[in-house]
C-alpha cells in the first residue's frame, strides 16, 4: 500500500513540476477517447448498414411518403414527400407549443398572484392547484385529459353547441371557417399599422424628452390601430365569410363537413401542457413579487403614485426581471414536452417524423439526428430570443 | 363571536375583489368537492371480482384491486414476487435505520447502500443462479420498473453531473467546450427523442450481434439526459461558493481534486440541494416515458389493463391510482430534502 501511495506522491510531484504536461495531458487523453468513440460507433454503423443493405442519406426526404396525416396547417396528403410531411409536424409542434406557452402564462400569473393572497381560501386554493399539477407526471396528465376528460363529450350528432357556430363533441372542436377576399391587403395594412405605430412612439418619446411636451400616445395609437385597418378595409374592398360546419350524415355514420376543426389530441395535449407548466411558473412568479423589497413600494407611494401606477410603474417592472429568466426556462420545457404528443397520437414532428417516417424508411440514425436538431434549433431560438428580451428589461445601473 | 365576525370580515370580505374570490371559490369546492367524494368513496366499489359487481356508479376500486400485483410488478412472475420485495423492504429498513445511527456507521452503510447492495438486488432480480428461476427484463414491470430505472439513473447521474460541472468550469478549453457541449445538447432535445435514440439508433451503433438489454439502453439513455441538469444545478453551487475557499484551500497545499472533494463540493451541493431534489423529482416523473421502447412501468401498465376487454371503461380509475402513486412519492421526496436542508443549515 505505501510503495502504491509513493508513486502517486512521486506522480504528483512530477506533474506539478511540469505544469505544461499537466495542462496538455488531460486534454489530449479526453481528445483521444472521443475520437475513438466517434469512430468506434460510425465504423459499427457503417458496418451495420451495409450488412442490412440500407443506404445512407437524406435523398428519402423528397420519396412519397404515402401515409397521410390526421390534421395538418398546410395541406398534406399521401402523394406528398418525407420533406413535406416533416414541415407538417414541425408546424403542428410549433403551434401547441406556442398555445400551451400563451395558456400556461396566463395561468401561471393568476395562480402566483392568488397564492400571496391574504384571503386563506384563494391561496388555499393557489397552493392545491401547484401542489397537485406538478408533482404527477406530465404523461400521466395527458393520458387523463384524452381518455377521460374528453371522453365525456357527446356524440356527433348531440354535440355542443355555443354561440350556434361552434360544435363540440368527442371527435373535435367544429367553428367556422374564415374565406377572405383580398386578404393580402389587409396583412400588409396591418404590418404598415404597427410600423406607424413604433415610430410615432419613438416620436413621441424623443419629444417629451427634448422639449418636455407629452403627448396622449395611448390614445394616439389606438387611434391609428382603429383607423387604419379599417381605411384599408374599405379601399381595397377586403370582405370575410364564414364557411359554417354542416352536419352530414354519410351511411349512418354523423360528421361535420366544411369550416375549421381542432382534433381532441391537441385539445388534451394543449390542456395538459399549460396545466402543468402553469404550476413552475405560478412558483416563479411569486419568487418575483416576494422578491421585491417593500421599501420599494413605500418610496413610490410617498412620491405620490397611486397604487395601479405603484404597481404598473414601480412593482412590475422589477418582477418581471425576477420571473422572467426561469420562465424562459419552462417556456424552453413546455415545448420539448409537447413532443409527448406521440403518446396520444397527435401528429407533431415525433409522432409523424420519428415515428411513421422512421418506420416506413427504416433510416434510424438520419431521422432520430434531423429531430433531435430541431428540437435543438428550437430551444436555441427561444432561449435567444428571450435573452434579447431579458436584457431589453434587465437593470440599466449607472 | 364578535373576533370571530371581524377575523373573518377582514381575511375573507376585507375589498370587493376579496369577496368575489371568497363567493366564487366557495361555490367552485361546493361544485366540486362533494361530487368527487361521492364518486371515490361513498358510491364506490370496494369488494368483487368482476366489472359487473361495479353497479353503484361509483369509482370501482375493483379494477386496481385485481390488478394490483401487476400495476406493482409487471409480468413479474407471481411466486417470485419475492425477490422483488426483499431488496425493496432492506432499502426502506434501512433509510428509516440510517437516521439514528451515529457518523461512523452512517458511512458504511451509505457506502453498502450505494455499491453493493444494487448490484445485489440485481442479481436477486434476474436470478438465473443458486436454483432462483431467471426473470428476462421484459417481464419486469410496473411500479418496481418505474423504481428500478429511477435509482439506478439517480445512482449514475448524480457524479456525472458533478463532474460536468466542475468541467465547465475548468481552465482546460478542450474539458470546457466537451462539457458545454454535452450539457447544452442533452438540455436542448427532448427525453422521449433521446429514448428513440437509445432504442432504434444505438443499437446501429454497436458491433453487429452484441445484444445490449433494452433496460440497460434506457438506464443509459435516462442517465445522461439527467446528468447534463443535475450539471447546471452543481454548477450554480460551485459558482456561489466564494472565491476565498478555492484561494485557501490552494495556499495550504490541495491540489485540484483533494480542494473540491475536501472542500469546495460539500459547500456547493450543500448549497443546490432543493435543486438536486427537483432534478430526482423530475427524472422520477419523466419514467413513464420509456412507454416508447416498450417498456412498461406503472402507468404503461395501467394502460395496458384499461384496454383489457373484461374491463373497459376503467382509465379514470387507473389514473387516479396512478396519480395518487406519483403524487405521494414526489412530496415524500421534496419533504425529505427539505428536512435535510434543514438539518445541514449551518449558522455562519
Amino acid at each position: 500500500m505505501s510503495f502504491l501511495k509513493n508513486k502517486v506522491e512521486r506522480i504528483d510531484q512530477y506533474l506539478s513540476d511540469h505544469p505544461r504536461i499537466k495542462f496538455v495531458l488531460p486534454q489530449a487523453l479526453l481528445f483521444a477517447f472521443l475520437i475513438l468513440i466517434v469512430g468506434y460507433f460510425s465504423f459499427n454503423a457503417s458496418t451495420n448498414l451495409e450488412a442490412r443493405g440500407i443506404d445512407t442519406g437524406f435523398s428519402f426526404l423528397n420519396k412519397k411518403a404515402s401515409f397521410d396525416i390526421q390534421f395538418s396547417l398546410i395541406e398534406f396528403d399521401s402523394s406528398m414527400t418525407y420533406g413535406r410531411a416533416y414541415l407538417v409536424g414541425l408546424l403542428n409542434t410549433i403551434l401547441v407549443s406556442v398555445i400551451g406557452i400563451l395558456f400556461a402564462t396566463i395561468l401561471g400569473f393568476i395562480f402566483g398572484i392568488l397564492r400571496l393572497s391574504s384571503n386563506p381560501l384563494a391561496s388555499g386554493l393557489a397552493t392545491s392547484y401547484i401542489e397537485f399539477f406538478r408533482n404527477i407526471s406530465l404523461l400521466l396528465q395527458i393520458f387523463f385529459w384524452y381518455f377521460t376528460v374528453l371522453r365525456f363529450l357527446p356524440q356527433t350528432e348531440n354535440s355542443i353547441v355555443l354561440f350556434d357556430s361552434i360544435y363540440a363533441n368527442i371527435k373535435g372542436v367544429y367553428f367556422p371557417k374564415f374565406v377572405w377576399t383580398n386578404l393580402s391587403f389587409l396583412i400588409y395594412g396591418l404590418i404598415f399599422t404597427f410600423v406607424s405605430i413604433y415610430f410615432f412612439n419613438i416620436y413621441a418619446r424623443k419629444l417629451r424628452e427634448n422639449t418636455g411636451k407629452i403627448l396622449p400616445q395611448f390614445l394616439i395609437s389606438l387611434g391609428i390601430l382603429i383607423i387604419l385597418p379599417t381605411l384599408v378595409v374599405f379601399i381595397f374592398g377586403v370582405g370575410v365569410e364564414f364557411s359554417h360546419p354542416k352536419l352530414e350524415i354519410k351511411m349512418g355514420i354523423a360528421n361535420y363537413i366544411g369550416g375549421s376543426s381542432i382534433i381532441p389530441e391537441f385539445l388534451a395535449l394543449a390542456f395538459a401542457l399549460s396545466i402543468y407548466t402553469s404550476t413552475f411558473i405560478a412558483e416563479n412568479v411569486r419568487a418575483g413579487i416576494l422578491g421585491i423589497d417593500k421599501g420599494q413600494k413605500e418610496a413610490a407611494a410617498s412620491i405620490g403614485l397611486t397604487n395601479a401606477q405603484v404597481l404598473r410603474l414601480v412593482v412590475i417592472p422589477q418582477a418581471l426581471r425576477i420571473i422572467i429568466p426561469p420562465t424562459t426556462n419552462q417556456y424552453l420545457n413546455l415545448t420539448k414536452n409537447s413532443s409527448l404528443a406521440a403518446a396520444i397520437a397527435y401528429p407533431d414532428i415525433v409522432l409523424v417524423f420519428a415515428g411513421t417516417a422512421l418506420m416506413q424508411t427504416g433510416r434510424a440514425i438520419e431521422i432520430v439526428t434531423i429531430t433531435m436538431l430541431t428540437y435543438l434549433t428550437l430551444s436555441i431560438s427561444i432561449s435567444i430570443f428571450m435573452n434579447w428580451y431579458n436584457k431589453k428589461v434587465s437593470l440599466t445601473e449607472r | 363571536m364578535n373576533k370571530t365576525l371581524n377575523y373573518i370580515r377582514e381575511k375573507f370580505f376585507s375589498s370587493p375583489i376579496d369577496a368575489f374570490l371568497t363567493i366564487s371559490i366557495s361555490y367552485l369546492i361546493y361544485l366540486t368537492i362533494p361530487p368527487l367524494l361521492d364518486w371515490m368513496f361513498i358510491s364506490a366499489t370496494f369488494s368483487g371480482e368482476s366489472k359487473k359487481e361495479c353497479v353503484s356508479g361509483g369509482a370501482c376500486w375493483v379494477f386496481v384491486k385485481i390488478w394490483f400485483n401487476r400495476f406493482l410488478y409487471g409480468m413479474y412472475p407471481n411466486d417470485e414476487v419475492w425477490r422483488v420485495n426483499l431488496p425493496f423492504g432492506i432499502l426502506v429498513v434501512s433509510i428509516i435505520v440510517y437516521r439514528f445511527l451515529n457518523e461512523k456507521y452512517k458511512k458504511y452503510l451509505f457506502l453498502f447502500l450505494i455499491i453493493p447492495f444494487p448490484i445485489l438486488s440485481l442479481m436477486l432480480f434476474s436470478g438465473g443462479f443458486l436454483g432462483l428461476m431467471p426473470v428476462e427484463t421484459r417481464e419486469w414491470g410496473g411500479l418496481f420498473l418505474t423504481l428500478v430505472i429511477s435509482i439506478f439513473a439517480i445512482i449514475f447521474c448524480f457524479p456525472l453531473g458533478v463532474l460536468l460541472a466542475m468541467g465547465r468550469r475548468s481552465n482546460l478549453p478542450v474539458v470546457r467546450y466537451f462539457s458545454v457541449g454535452f450539457i447544452e445538447f442533452w438540455r436542448g432535445v427532448p427525453l422521449i427523442t433521446v429514448l428513440f435514440m437509445a432504442g432504434v439508433m444505438f443499437p446501429l451503433l454497436l458491433p453487429a450481434g452484441t445484444n445490449m438489454d433494452k433496460l440497460v439502453r434506457v438506464i443509459i439513455a435516462i442517465t445522461l439526459f439527467e446528468a447534463a441538469y443535475m450539471a447546471e444545478v452543481v454548477r450554480g453551487g460551485l459558482q456561489a461558493v466564494g472565491r476565498g475557499q478555492y484561494d485557501a484551500s490552494k495556499a495550504i497545499g490541495m491540489g485540484y481534486w483533494k480542494s473540491h472533494i475536501f472542500i469546495i463540493l460539500p459547500q456547493a451541493l450543500k448549497l443546490v440541494i432543493p435543486g438536486i431534489a427537483n432534478t430526482f423529482i423530475a427524472l422520477f416523473k419523466d419514467t413513464p416515458l420509456v412507454f416508447v421502447v416498450g417498456l412498461l412501468e406503472i402507468l404503461g401498465m395501467v394502460n395496458l389493463a384499461k384496454t383489457n376487454p373484461a374491463w373497459l371503461g376503467m382509465a379514470t380509475e387507473g389514473y387516479v391510482f396512478v396519480a395518487l402513486v406519483y403524487w405521494i412519492f414526489c412530496f415524500a421526496m421534496s419533504r425529505y430534502s427539505l428536512s435535510i436542508e434543514e438539518k445541514l443549515k449551518t449558522t455562519n
